[in-house]
Order: structure tokens, then sequence, then C-alpha cells
């Protein structure tokens, strides 16, 4: 009787058995690379807008200060998107006949809202609040970076769960003193856990790391 | 006929009381089972046998489907009773396939010549049970493409891992490990017969197929060697699991703080319970299949009455902790704990109890007759009724611990809808349409161990 398989079986086998557990190491570590990438996380992405607004000519060229825009950030749950009266407070003034500027322009005469495209855009089941992270020595670039570096807005952080949970597990990494948090230039001192864990027992500031925290 | 000498030592056994028929040698053993899969075409109770069970499959396809529509609220499920069918049946079936693990690593280990023919047979059972088992906690999350994340540590951006603290993550990695170790084990098992099957088949395409997965098994000395190692390695591996899997799934109940739960006979009483509903069902399915394919030489009387044994003393360990759960009910002094018990047996819902009673505890003492468990009738019968029996322990432990909690307030009662229904006879249906393309594919007894126990004076090589 002939034989069933060729003698090149053996190596075949072998050599299946390697690329099965090396395809599926291949899968499990692509999927990771992905899920970790700024494609996924959306980080590092320019977004387009109905007008190209720099954070970066008006936070660190101008000097205007972040509550003048988002000026609830400090009393509600939002920061709040300016007003195009708050645009124009300006701007009725200054590069008035700008052509970039010609839509807010028409939103100012129609009364009809700028629509931005939201860089930051946290699930719809996590409950997140702007006023008690800035009242607790939160600074704003903590977590949307260096605003006054961005000619256009992308997100500097992914906003995962483990981004979250990083510093809410060790706020005292993270605090800065109340009066730096909306410097944008702001450096943590080299002995940040000292001066942290200070202003953690200062500002009553507690390690919040329960579900309900967030999703309410 | 009487002396059966074995490479593990000689078996006396005596008259009717034999691990084969007469008259078989080497040649007949193999012919004769492999002879099961390797023939062509389908009897007809097969393919009857397969139309029904893929019918019943059906009901699964429909009632999850509808599940994954609407979610978790097409089922009987509320509060108090928060936990319903899809843990019953889980952990009936865990239960279910204790016996194929006990067979196959314990009693092994115990050098127990009458499991061999059983041993495969229920090796397969234990795996198509763990399969149906794991249905129930991805089903039951509603949405089973979250459950991996639910159930599994795996490397995530949540920054989070599974709760280590809850016995529902223990059960996650006590019932892989076991799913996992038996089908190793099974499969391991499986290969010297895959070889037999392989020089038995006449056609290309089966000699390829079962020689892929003999593996290359050729039957050398440093085969057989290798072979005895690995699977007395892994016996010891499994023996612990027999114990530590039910113990764990117990933990899901006796870690809670709800009366009726809380209890620390629980891990033995559960261990005993599997073990005796795993039986019943390895004779639920071994009396038909014996008959079916004519394998009376092999699955003897005499392997039908050792597994009687076996469900009658587990049998009576249960009871045992029946009787315990009343004991501590009274003996505690906590009055919640006797207000369950009250309501548990004479409550709305006492019947289950009695039911209970009646399949686990009154109808198996029947096996105290050898008339009885040598009779396949009755035995038939005693291990329909002890699988009921289990399911209905399981209804009792879950369902009336919880349906009047400590506030009357919140007393409710609980029914079980179509969807549950239709789920749970639909796991049945993929079991039985799994235990008969096993029978239909492989061969259904291991036949190098029995032609090892062959009775010495038939033996013609």
């Amino acid at each position: 009787m002939a034989q069933i398989f060729k003698p090149s079986m053996n190596t075949v086998s072998k050599v299946s058995i390697v690329a099965l557990l090396l395809t599926a190491g291949g899968v499990g570590a692509a999927l990771w690379a992905i899920n970790k990438s700024p494609f996924v996380a959306r980080t590092r992405i320019p977004f387009d807008q109905a007008v190209p607004f720099s954070h970066k000519h008006h936070v660190a060229g101008l000097g205007v200060d972040c509550r003048y825009c988002h000026n609830t950030v400090e009393r509600s749950a939002s920061a709040g998107m300016p007003a195009t009266e708050t645009c124009m407070s300006c701007h009725s003034m200054v590069w008035t006949n700008a052509p970039m500027l010609e839509p807010v322009r028409q939103s100012w005469a129609t009364g009809k809202s700028l629509e931005w495209n939201r860089v930051h855009d946290l699930p719809g089941f996590v409950y997140f609040n702007h006023s008690i992270h800035v009242n607790k020595g939160m600074g704003c670039s903590e977590c949307h970076g260096r605003v006054d570096q961005m000619p256009l807005m992308y997100q500097q952080n992914t906003l995962y769960m483990e981004w979250c949970l990083e510093c809410h597990r060790n706020p005292e990494m993270r605090v800065r003193p109340k009066d730096k948090v909306f410097d944008m230039t702001y450096q943590h001192p080299a002995d940040q856990k000292e001066l942290g864990a200070k202003l953690v027992a200062e500002y009553k500031i507690q390690k919040f790391t329960d579900c309900y925290t967030c999703h309410r | 006929m009487d002396k059966l000498d074995t490479r593990s030592g000689a078996l006396v056994a005596q008259g009717p009381a034999a691990v084969m028929g007469p008259g078989h040698n080497y040649a007949t053993i193999t012919d004769k089972i492999a002879a099961v899969p390797l023939k062509w075409g389908f009897p007809r109770f097969w393919i009857v046998g397969f139309v029904i069970a893929v019918a019943i499959v059906q009901l699964l396809a429909g009632s999850v489907t509808m599940l994954f529509a609407k979610g978790t609220g097409i089922w009987g499920i509320n509060i108090p009773v928060g936990w319903g069918f899809a843990i019953i049946n889980f952990v009936w079936w865990i239960g279910i396939g204790h016996a194929g693990t006990l067979i196959s690593a314990i009693l092994l280990l115990l050098k127990q010549q009458w499991r061999m023919s059983i041993s495969r047979f229920a090796e397969s059972m234990t795996l198509f049970a763990v399969m149906c088992a794991l249905m129930f906690p991805v089903l039951h999350t509603g949405r089973p493409w979250l459950a991996a994340y639910w159930l599994l540590p795996y490397p995530n951006t949540m920054g989070i891992w599974p709760q280590p603290r809850s016995p529902l993550a223990w059960d996650v990695f006590a019932v892989s490990t076991y799913g996992t170790i038996s089908a190793v084990f099974w499969y391991i098992g499986l290969i010297p017969d895959l070889a037999t099957m392989r020089d038995q088949a006449k056609s290309k395409w089966a000699q390829t197929i079962y020689g892929m997965l003999a593996l290359g098994w050729r039957g050398s000395a440093r085969h057989w060697v290798h072979y005895e190692i690995a699977s007395i390695l892994l016996a010891g591996m499994s023996t612990p699991l027999v114990l530590s899997v039910h113990t764990v799934v117990s933990f899901d109940f006796a870690t809670g703080l709800i009366p009726g739960w809380h209890a620390t006979i629980f891990p033995p009483y559960f261990v005993a319970g599997a073990i005796y509903s795993g039986f019943a069902m390895v004779l639920t399915l071994a009396i038909p299949m014996r008959a079916l394919y004519n394998m009376k030489d092999f699955i003897t009387d005499w392997h039908l009455e050792n597994m009687a044994k076996v469900m009658l003393a587990t049998g009576l360990i249960v009871f045992y902790g029946y009787c315990m759960e009343a004991f501590m009910a009274w003996y505690s002094g906590n009055v919640w704990e006797m207000f369950m018990f009250k309501n548990r047996a004479f409550g709305p819902m006492g019947w289950s109890y009695w039911a209970l009673i009646l399949c686990n505890v009154a109808i198996p003492q029947l096996l105290w007759l050898k008339s009885a468990r040598t009779n396949t009738i009755v035995l038939f019968f005693i291990s329909i009724v002890i699988n009921i029996g289990m399911w209905l322990e399981r209804f009792v432990i879950v369902v009336t611990s919880l349906y009047r909690d400590f506030i009357p307030s919140s007393w409710g009662t609980y029914m079980p809808t179509r969807y549950d229904w239709g789920t749970y006879i639909g796991t049945i249906g993929v079991f039985l349409m799994m235990m008969l393309l096993f029978v239909r594919a492989l061969p259904a007894m291991p036949m190098f161990e029995l032609r090892l126990i062959m009775p010495k004076k038939g033996a013609k090589h």
C-alpha cells in the first residue's frame, strides 16, 4: 500500500504549528497596536472646522485667557463654547473684512450658530465635570495639552479609561497650585511628589475610582 | 474467563461481572468499533436523531436571535429573582460534564478497568456539556460581543481587570481550565485510535483526515512510553479539577449572603451532585447507544451496574446535603435561614422542592436493588429522573432562595418565558447533535484500551 503522506509532511506539519502560533501572536499584537494607534484614539489629528480657529494665535500670540471664551469652565460640567457675539467682541473691530472670518459674520448677521466639530468627544456613558477638576487644581493642559502650541485644535490624549484612571489613582502626580490652572506654560516641579501630596491634602482631593464616579 | 490478566495487575471478575462479552479477539474489537464511523452512509436511527437534534437547535437559534435583538428583558428574570435559567442551566451542564473527568482521570489513577469502554464516550460528553454550559455565561450578558471583555482578563485600554474578588471571575478560570484540560485529554486519548482508523480506512479522504489527526502515530514503543507519561500527567492534572470546578461554581452562591446560598456544605454537595448528574447522563446516552450500535459486548451490564452504584453513592451524599441545609436552618437559630427553608419547602414554590426530593432522593433508592441496577429499562428511567432532579436542584437553589428575601415588600416570583425554555431546550439539541456527530465520525470507545483488557482466553493474536 502506498504511503498516505510524503516524507515532506513532517516538515510541513512542524512549520505549520510554529506558523500558527506566530500568526496568533501576530494578530494579537496587531490588534493591540491598532487599538493604541492615533487612528483609533483620534489623537494628533487636526479637525476641519467652520472657521480655522488657531488657539496658538489667540492664546500664545495675543494672551487671551481660556475663560474668555470657555466661560463656564469654573462653574459647570461643560467648559462652554463661545457664542458668535464673543468672537465679534473683537472681530467687529479687527480683521473686519478678513475672508477667513466670513462664516462668523454670517452667523452674526443671521443669528445661526457656528457649527464646530467636537474634538474632545467623551462617550455618552461617561459623566465628566470640568468645574470640579479646575477647582481642585487640575490644569487645562493636563488633559488638553499645550493648546497654545496648536494652530488647529487636535486631541492630545487618548481619553481612554486607562488614561483617566492613571490620574484618578495618583492625583498627586498631576495636581498643581490653583493659581496655575490656566497657565499653559506651567511645568511640574522636580519635587512634584511632595508638592502634590501637600496639595492633595490641602484641596481635599479624593481618589475616586468607583465605577459610579463616572458611569452614573 | 473469570480471571482477567492486564497490564495494571490482575483483576478477578466473577461470573457475569465481565468487562467484555465472550469471543472477542484483537481483530473483532477493532473491526466492530472502527466499522461504525468508517461505514459509508448513515443508519436510519442516526438520521432521525440528527434531524430531531437539528430541529431542536433551531429553537436555540430563534431564542438567541430574539435575545440579541431585544436583550435579556425577554427572559423571566427580574428583581428579586435576578438569576434565573442562565445560571441554572450553566451549573446543570457543568455538572453533567463531571462524569467524563471522573472516569478519565480518577478512575484511571485508581486503575478501574470498567472505566475503559465508557471513557471516550463520557469524555466527549464532558466536552459537549462544557460547550453548552459556556453558552450561558456568554448569553446572559445579552451582548455576547462585549462578554469577552467582561469575562476575560486581557490587555485593554480601560486600565481595569475583571474583579478578582468575585467568584464569577473565578468561574471563568475554573471552567476554561477544565474545558482546556478535558479537550487535551480527550484528543491525546484519541490519537492511537485515530491511527487505527487511518489504517482501517479505505477511502483516500478518510485516510488523509484521520492520518492528519493521528499526528504521525506509528505505535512504536517510544510513542507508547510518551503516551503513557502524557496520560498519567493529564490524569494527575485533571483529578483536582473534578473537585475544584464545581467547588468554584458553588462559590458563586456560597460566598453570597443570601439565606439558602450562604452555606459551607455547598462545595462538597455540589461536587457530589455534579458526579451524580454526570453519571446519570452517561447512562441516558450509553443505554440507547449500546442497543442501537449493538455494543453490548463492550458496554456490558456490569458497566451499567457500576455506574448505578456510583450514582447511588453520590445521590446519598446529595441527600445528606439536603438534610444539612434543613438542619442548619434550624440549628443556626437564624430566623432568615429558617424562614427561607420553610418557604422553600412549603411556600408557593414548594412543589419544586418536593419534586426535587422525589427525583433525586426517593426514586433513586431503587438502585439499592440489584434487580433494578441490572434492568436496563429501569436504569434508563432512573437516569432520566436524576437528570431532571439535578436540574430541579439548581432551580430550587437559585429561585427559592431569591424570590422572598428579607423585606416582604420586595417579594416577587419567577416565571420563565418561552425564550428561557427555548434557550435551555436548544442547548440540549446542541448536545445531542454533537454526540451524534461524534459517534458518526470517531471511534466511540478506546479500541487500544479494550484490546488490553480483552479476556486472555479469547485472544488469537
